[in-house]
């Protein structure tokens, strides 16, 4: 761990990782060997890595519009593989089933 | 019955972001860029390849596959073409020359996997690059990255995978290469051959129409396969799988994701077919043996990791 890195926690899945700043979540979490994102193409096209951000910033590239809508970035939704962190991130994983239906809503936010 | 398409003439794509795209299909495949047109777009091609282009790429917010199109032998086969397939019940659209810098006018329909094809009759020869055309080298000496040799198919995932195979088989004249077919005896995927290879496009059935799932490009060797693994690492590439074998096609590959989550494929070998072949099936009970040969298990990502 270096001083740029930052500790990601994913609520729902009671798992951690650090990420750099330089490396996107997806990258961060894939070199450690964790488990709590599904990995797919890793550009943003496919959305199979689709989180809720809960606390904390990040930068972002450009992600599918087929996956996140102008209202769900707006809303803290991101594709792990899209964002870098710039602080201590506390995400949830949106899974699969949510991701192919349309209402990607969660239960209750997590407090962090 | 063959009808007068020739090949794989273009495939446009989507993408996130024009310099990163070029970036990787220029650089790390080792296609020839082309140049831009007046809407942006990118133009490229394999160095073998005589078209002016081959693979056409355009910004915009959801990566995936515009469309795919194959030339045919002459403006009257695409006169005939545009008939047959308006009297097969296709809605057919005119998209004039020059639209694509280059190439003359095409005719665009819409299987029933949700994807858009094309058919045209000419395009710019600009002959195969840096190579003279008489007493042509065996190969230029300044390309690039994989130095892919042409586009070759493209395997596209969608519903209909049937009624799509009765379009390009009784309107289009494509062969029936290699299929699978599941316990029930339905055709769960059907690879397509205008020519002598194992398969000119690819079907794969899927609930969610017009899915892209890669654009492949050809290689001669293993060698140049390995080669283009190492390239992938060495330059932090988004792999997929591979180096490996498929069962279908029997095709020596390797995938990867271009920037913006785009599927590619380059690979070497594989079967041929003629016209009198029999199709080779693949059961579906097998079909982990049937794409990765070596694994003989799917990866997750082989059926839902789509643009
Ligand atoms: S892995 Fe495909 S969008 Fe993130
Ligand atoms: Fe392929």
């Amino acid at each position: 761990m270096t001083a740029t890195d930052h500790r990601i926690q994913v609520k729902n899945r009671e798992a951690e990782f650090h990420c750099p700043a330089d490396k996107t979540l997806l990258v961060g979490m894939e070199q450690q060997l964790t488990k709590a994102l599904d990995v797919g193409c890793r550009g943003g096209g496919c959305g199979v890595c689709k989180i809720r951000v809960l606390s904390g910033e990040y930068e972002r590239k450009r992600m599918s519009r087929a996956h996140i809508s102008e209202q769900e970035e707006k809303d803290g939704l991101a594709l792990a593989c899209r964002i870098f962190p710039r602080s201590d991130l506390c995400i949830e994983a949106i899974p699969a089933l949510e991701i192919s239906g349309h209402d990607c809503e969660t239960d209750k936010k997590n407090e962090c | 019955m063959r009808k007068g398409v020739i090949r794989p003439g273009h495939v446009q794509i989507r993408v996130l972001d024009i310099t990163e795209a070029l970036a990787h299909y220029r650089d790390l495949l080792g296609l020839i860029e082309v140049e831009t047109d007046s809407q942006g777009r990118v133009y490229l091609k394999g160095w073998t390849e005589v078209d002016k282009f081959s693979v056409v790429l355009r910004e915009a917010d959801v990566p995936g596959m515009d469309f795919m199109g194959y030339k045919v032998l002459n403006s009257d086969v695409l006169g005939q073409l545009e008939e047959d397939l308006k009297a097969y019940g296709c809605e057919v659209e005119e998209i004039p020359a020059g639209e694509l810098n280059g190439c003359g006018r095409r005719i665009r329909f819409a299987a029933p996997t949700g994807h858009q094809f094309e058919l045209y009759a000419e395009k710019e020869q600009t002959g195969k690059w840096g190579l003279s055309k008489v007493n042509p080298e065996a190969w230029p000496r300044d390309l690039k990255g994989m130095k892919a040799t042409r586009f070759d198919h493209c395997l596209l995932y969608g519903p209909n995978v049937e009624a799509t195979y009765e379009l390009f088989r009784d309107v289009l004249g494509f062969d029936l290469a290699e299929q699978v077919i599941d316990p029930e005896g339905n055709r769960a995927a059907a690879f397509l051959t205008a020519s002598m290879k194992a398969h000119d496009v690819a079907f794969i059935e899927c609930p969610e129409p017009g899915k892209f799932h890669h654009a492949s490009f050809f290689l001669e060797t293993w060698e140049d396969v390995l080669r283009a693994a190492d390239l992938i690492s060495m330059t932090d590439t988004s792999i997929d799988i591979g180096p490996t074998r498929h069962g279908l096609t029997h095709g020596k590959t390797i995938y990867f994701f271009d920037p913006s989550g785009n599927r590619n494929e380059v690979f070497c070998g594989g079967d041929y077919h003629y016209p009198d072949h029999e199709p080779v099936t693949w059961k579906a009970e097998d079909l982990g043996k049937a794409i990765f040969y070596h694994d003989r298990v799917l990866n997750e990502r082989f059926l839902t990791v789509l643009t």
